[in-house]
């Protein structure tokens, strides 16, 4: 035989061994989608604004106690937007000091603006570079606090990575329970310890008239018979004591004084320890209220100096509603909160289902084209559907090499790969009954029919990959699924239809020393 | 051998008119439900809003689903059987609420009528507005970028009039599919929008293997002598007629039993490629190569008006 010949047998026999070692065991080596194994898509816009807000407020806090400290009074000190606050001083005499008091390092990151000396009034703006630097850093970090959340959680293979300026793309195989991830995933976990305002009521309170140093509160109280919620109110200082930021370990327990509810027992770190001991040396008979993301949860008495820097958070838990909040506890807060700007749960009774009809679906395609090729094109329409195989078996393997994730509408793209994959047999296949027709010898006509038709098929298969490559890059998870079976697909069927194919007609017919006819 | 077409001689591009016809019917009919619709009919992909699947222990009547969800008070829900009489998508619009909060309430409305039995969720699907807008636009971009990308590829490859050609016969197909949709009552969501650019893709080929056939028979000495141009690209689409139609009868076998055996989620999407092999190999056959034709035959009309101008002077 031809050395050439046994050089493209030897490619075929490389690229069949290369398959089947990246392709085994199937069932380990290909990703299936969410939409086929069940599990939850996300997509978090992360409400970065709310991160460079919580700055602003801080800074302007220490701005005005560091201002009252030098001895100028200020009427005012506010934040105005995300990235400014205004300073209002109570007599335009100190404006120099004001201003020198205003220019440290400290205020690095800031530029005053709307000077009114007259009036004794300035702001402080964000310098642009940190404000996107801080919405940078919220985000980074929220994918980081996730992470760490969904892996306390226990999820294998979770997917959680940043998505364009201030998103999160999550992905979670196989969760059982989606409505409890999502509360995991979502929920900020501010932990604030703030002391209750005891000089005013609430009903004061909630008619307007608020101390601005004070605040309105609100415990939710779930009646576990009806469900239905109550809320009720409670006055607390602005000025939260400590932060979940100094917490060190958080932990379920069973909560001793109510029977059949859990709570959460909290440690601080040492520069936590040493604040909630003073803070509590301090307040001694006054309540401190434990607030989680807005919303109260205790507020025990203070009987006496607590120097362990231990609490604990009650609040009829359940077990898992104790164990969810432990973890978010424990893996710290988000610094901005998150909201679901899309969702895509998929259940695994569907997923299974799916994967079901889309292999009935692929298999009854492949049959009908399969029996197809053989009665229209007999012995060459065989050596079609052998080329066939070897397409789905390059497909797979490639899905499989480079990690790509086989989805629903993927599998769609397998069957629909089956359908288009021919077609680059029968245009060759017809051109050779072309070439018969006008009188040419079977050598020939096999010749000139893979050379003549070589320029369409290059044609035809760029049409679909553009689409398809256009596809892959718009789409979202399930239809890139889809770009990529056909894309892939459309492209092995360049090497099995026209390399492979060709290699197998010059094995069954050019090496007859007499060809007299072609079984087409 | 089994053949389907041989030697045939069937003159499509002289019965041109006939086929501009019955394409504005076909397309006609898919504008005017799209206008006595409304619009197409977006999914939540795009529309924004909750898209739930549950399946039901037994049988239930969609009036007592419908009366449960009214009682939470979310909007005006579409409720929709799912392939299996137990099986329902219950579509809600955009509200003020956060997804969690929506599932949360579905369920618990669901589970309050105890007529209902005990739903299992199986699908959630949440698109905020945020989302859907985005892709609408990145939808737009996509069909765009797939029509200029192979305007350009066969402007390069034959030559404009083919190009253009070739775009209007796709962008009929496009306009046939999305007036199918529109007729049997079919949301336009992500996947539907794929199979539309796969038949971008896909419609085009047979139309660039008519081409290339013509400019074959054009090159050889005599092949097309005494031809006029329309009677060169009838034979080429005769020559190529086979090809067409074989192509696409695999390709048909895919979809179809995409359509049919699929699975429900798939429907939609498979129905739309469905459509579009039917269309892409029809455009292919009468409207192509006909509008090539056609162009020509102005150009040449004008060449002649203009000599017999210079003529008379």
């Amino acid at each position: 035989m031809h050395r050439a010949l046994w050089v493209r047998i030897g490619l075929v026999v490389v690229v069949l061994v290369l398959s089947i070692f990246y392709l085994y065991p199937p069932k380990q080596t290909i990703n299936l989608g969410l939409d086929l194994q069940g599990g939850i898509h996300l997509v978090l816009g992360v409400e970065a604004d709310k991160a460079t807000a919580r700055e602003i407020e801080r800074t302007a806090d220490d701005a005005k106690t560091a201002l009252e400290k030098k001895g100028i009074a200020v009427r005012r000190v506010a934040r105005e937007g995300n990235d400014a606050f205004v300073v209002e001083l109570a007599s335009p005499q100190s404006w120099n000091d004001a201003v020198t008091a205003t220019s440290g390092p400290e205020y690095g990151a800031f530029a005053r603006a709307n000077e009114d000396q007259a009036a004794g009034r300035f702001r402080m703006v964000m310098l642009e570079r940190e404000v996107n630097r801080l919405r940078d850093l919220a985000v980074r970090q929220g994918v980081e606090t996730i992470r760490n959340r969904v892996d306390q959680f226990g999820v294998a293979e979770p997917t959680i990575t940043r998505q364009g300026d201030d998103r999160i793309l999550i992905q979670l195989p196989g969760v059982q329970d989606p409505d409890r991830a999502k509360a995991l995933i979502g929920k900020t976990a501010h932990l604030e310890f703030k002391l209750l305002d005891d000089r005013t009521s609430v009903e004061d309170a909630q008619a307007g008239r608020l101390p601005e140093t004070s605040e309105l509160v609100f415990q939710r109280r779930v009646d576990k018979e009806t469900k239905a919620e109550r809320k009720i109110p409670s006055v607390v200082h602005k000025r939260a004591l400590l932060t979940g930021a100094e917490l060190n370990r958080a932990e379920v327990q069973a909560d001793p004084n109510s029977p059949g509810n859990w709570q959460v027992s909290i440690e601080f770190d040492a520069k936590g320890t040493r604040i909630f001991g003073e803070v509590t040396e301090q307040n001694v008979g006054k309540q401190l209220a434990i607030i989680l993301d807005g919303n109260l949860y205790s507020a025990p008495r203070i009987n006496e100096r607590i120097p362990g820097g231990r609490a604990v958070i009650t609040g009829q838990f359940t077990v898992d509603e104790a164990r969810d909040l432990a973890i978010v506890l424990r893996a710290g807060a988000l610094p901005a909160p998150v909201a679901i700007l899309e969702e895509r749960t998929v259940g695994p009774s569907l997923g299974a289902d799916s994967v079901r009809q889309g292999l009935i679906a692929i298999g009854a395609s492949a049959i009908l084209v399969f029996i197809f090729m053989l009665v229209y094109y007999r012995l060459s329409g065989l050596i079609a559907d052998i080329g066939l195989v070897l397409n789905l078996v390059i497909l797979l393997a490639c899905m499989a090499a480079f990690g790509a994730t086989l989805t629903l509408p993927g599998i769609a793209g397998i069957a629909l790969t089956i359908g288009m994959a021919v077609d680059t047999n029968i245009l060759i296949f017809e051109r050779i009954r072309e070439e018969l027709r006008v009188g040419k010898t079977p050598r020939g006509a096999i010749e000139s029919g893979f050379t003549r038709a070589f320029r369409t098929i290059i044609d035809t298969h760029v049409t679909v990959l553009v689409t398809a490559a256009i596809l892959y890059n718009f789409g979202t998870g399930p239809v890139k699924g889809f770009a990529v079976s056909l894309f892939v697909g459309l492209a092995a069927s360049l090497f099995t239809a026209v390399f492979f194919t060709r290699l197998l007609f010059d094995l069954v017919y050019m090496g007859r020393r007499k060809l007299a006819a072609i079984s087409i | 051998m089994i053949e389907l077409f041989r030697n045939t001689n069937w003159d499509f591009i002289g019965k041109r008119r006939w086929a501009y016809v019955v394409s504005a019917i076909v397309i006609l009919l898919g504008i005017g439900s799209l206008i006595a619709k409304g619009g197409l009919k977006y999914d939540i992909d795009f529309a924004g809003g909750t898209l739930i699947q549950v399946r039901f222990a037994e049988r239930p009547s969609i009036e007592a689903i419908r009366a449960s969800l009214a009682r939470i008070q979310l909007g005006e829900s579409v409720i929709q059987e799912f392939g299996d009489p137990k099986e329902f998508i219950i579509r809600l619009p955009l509200t003020g609420l956060t997804s969690e909060d929506i599932g949360k309430r579905v369920q618990q409305a669901l589970a309050a009528d105890a007529s209902l039995g005990k739903p299992e969720i199986r699908r959630v699907e949440f698109v905020g507005p945020q989302v859907g807008r985005e892709l609408q636009l990145q939808a737009l971009y996509a069909v765009l970028t797939g029509l200029v990308g192979i305007l350009i590829y066969i402007a390069v490859r034959f030559d404009l009039k083919g190009s253009v050609a070739a775009i209007i016969a796709v962008f009929h197909d496009v306009l046939v599919s999305v007036g199918m949709l529109s007729l049997t009552n079919r949301e336009f969501s992500l996947p539907v929008l794929a199979a539309l650019l796969t038949i971008i893709g896909y419609s085009v080929n047979d139309t660039i293997v008519s081409y290339d056939r013509l400019r074959e028979n054009r090159g050889k000495a005599g092949a097309t002598r005494g031809q006029t141009f329309a009677q060169q690209m009838n034979t080429a689409v005769n020559q190529t007629l086979s090809r067409t139609v074989l192509t696409a009868l695999t390709t048909f076998f895919a979809t179809a039993i995409l359509l049919f055996f699929g699975g429900k989620v798939l429907e939609d999407f498979a129905f739309a490629l469905f459509v579009g092999v039917i269309t892409g190999t029809y455009s292919t056959i009468y409207i192509a190569g006909a509008l090539v034709v056609e162009w020509t035959e102005w150009v040449e009309g004008r060449l002649r008006k203009g000599k017999k101008a210079v003529a008379k002077a």
